[in-house]
């Protein structure tokens, strides 16, 4: 009954991390531009892998594994938005930016300000 | 966040105004972060990983010299339930509204870039915050200005302005919540009063 139960978690978890790394793989595809690609490859599949985790611990409740699976969200919670921080940033600079979508963008305006009074100090 | 430099200006080199001195307690504290992930690492709580564990954490600390953040010794238990508790919630609601976007038939994007002022003036909560809302699917930290503690984050699927106020309300409980939970007293008094640390941002338009 038990063994049961825990199938049929088993099946619903995996399903739901490999919902979200599909998430990915296709946002990858369709965005626009660098920074809604980051957004859907980069974020979805970290509620996935915090899933998978807790699918892991729980079919191997052993001290190792679950101490392991906090290990390694840990590092991915960290270093993902990062990398994406980093790409973002490049992205944004390099101009490969979607502009007509964007509602309102402060980092031009200051990005502006910023050149202008770099020329007036010239 | 690894950039400390003015957005556009590759070459500001002028001193911090924020003083960076060193502390032997926030030398224990990093030691202590670095030994319980060496442990956590190798699954086991024995002498033998505690010892390489701090062996190895002094080594690092001494090697890889960093400048020193302002830590606070400082943490509330409860306060950083509530702050992991809120992120975990929001990164499970988040990441299935991105699923979704992602996948329905028909997506059109409209986004917005957005400068949001915190009114703290540390780093340690700066870069937590930055972290927190980096981590949650929809918003990106595209840069960071540490002088006026201003985030400039992209936020995805927003259509009005009301809307990334609203987002901007969000990121600024999030600070909120992670100063309370392991700020110094000042940031929590500083979040508390609400007022924003840098001066007004320009939102472009009314430029002279």
């Amino acid at each position: 009954m038990t063994g049961d139960v825990r199938d049929w978690i088993t099946i619903v978890l995996v399903l739901v991390a490999a919902v979200m790394c599909l998430a990915a793989g296709v946002g990858l595809l369709r965005m626009p531009d660098v920074l809604t690609r980051l957004h859907a490859a980069t974020k979805p599949q970290i509620l996935g892998l915090i899933v998978m985790m807790a699918d892991i611990a729980l079919n191997t409740p052993a001290v190792v594994t679950i101490t392991l699976a906090i290990a390694i969200i840990f590092f991915q919670g960290l270093t993902a938005p990062i990398s994406a921080h980093m790409v973002g940033r490049t992205g944004y600079r390099a101009g490969s930016v979607h502009r007509q979508s964007l509602v309102r963008d402060d980092l031009a305006t200051r990005i502006e300000e910023a050149e202008r009074t770099q020329a007036s100090e010239k | 966040m690894g950039d400390e430099n003015e957005p556009g200006q590759p070459d500001t080199s002028e001193a911090k105004p924020r003083e960076e001195k060193t502390s032997v307690s926030g030398l224990i504290i990093l030691s202590v972060g670095l030994v319980v992930i060496w442990m956590l690492l190798w699954g086991q709580f024995t002498w033998l990983s505690l010892i390489t564990g701090v062996l190895l954490a002094l080594g690092v600390s001494i090697v890889f010299y960093l400048p020193a953040v302002e830590m606070s010794i400082r943490i509330n238990p409860w306060y950083t339930l509530v702050f992991f508790a809120r992120l975990l919630f929001d990164i499970t609601r988040a990441s299935i509204g991105i699923a979704w976007l992602v996948l329905k038939p028909r997506y059109v994007p409209s986004n917005a870039i957005t400068a949001i002022p915190l009114r703290t003036r540390s780093d340690l909560i700066m870069t937590w915050t930055a972290e927190a809302i980096s981590i949650v699917p929809g918003s990106i930290v595209l840069d960071v200005d540490r002088e006026d503690s201003i985030l400039y984050v992209h936020v995805i699927n927003v259509w009005s302005e009301a809307e990334v106020d609203a987002f901007e309300e969000e990121v600024l409980r999030t600070e909120k919540r992670i100063a309370l939970a392991l700020g110094t007293k000042a940031d929590v008094a500083r979040v508390r009063a609400g007022s924003a640390a840098s001066v007004t941002i320009n939102r472009g338009g009314e430029t002279p």
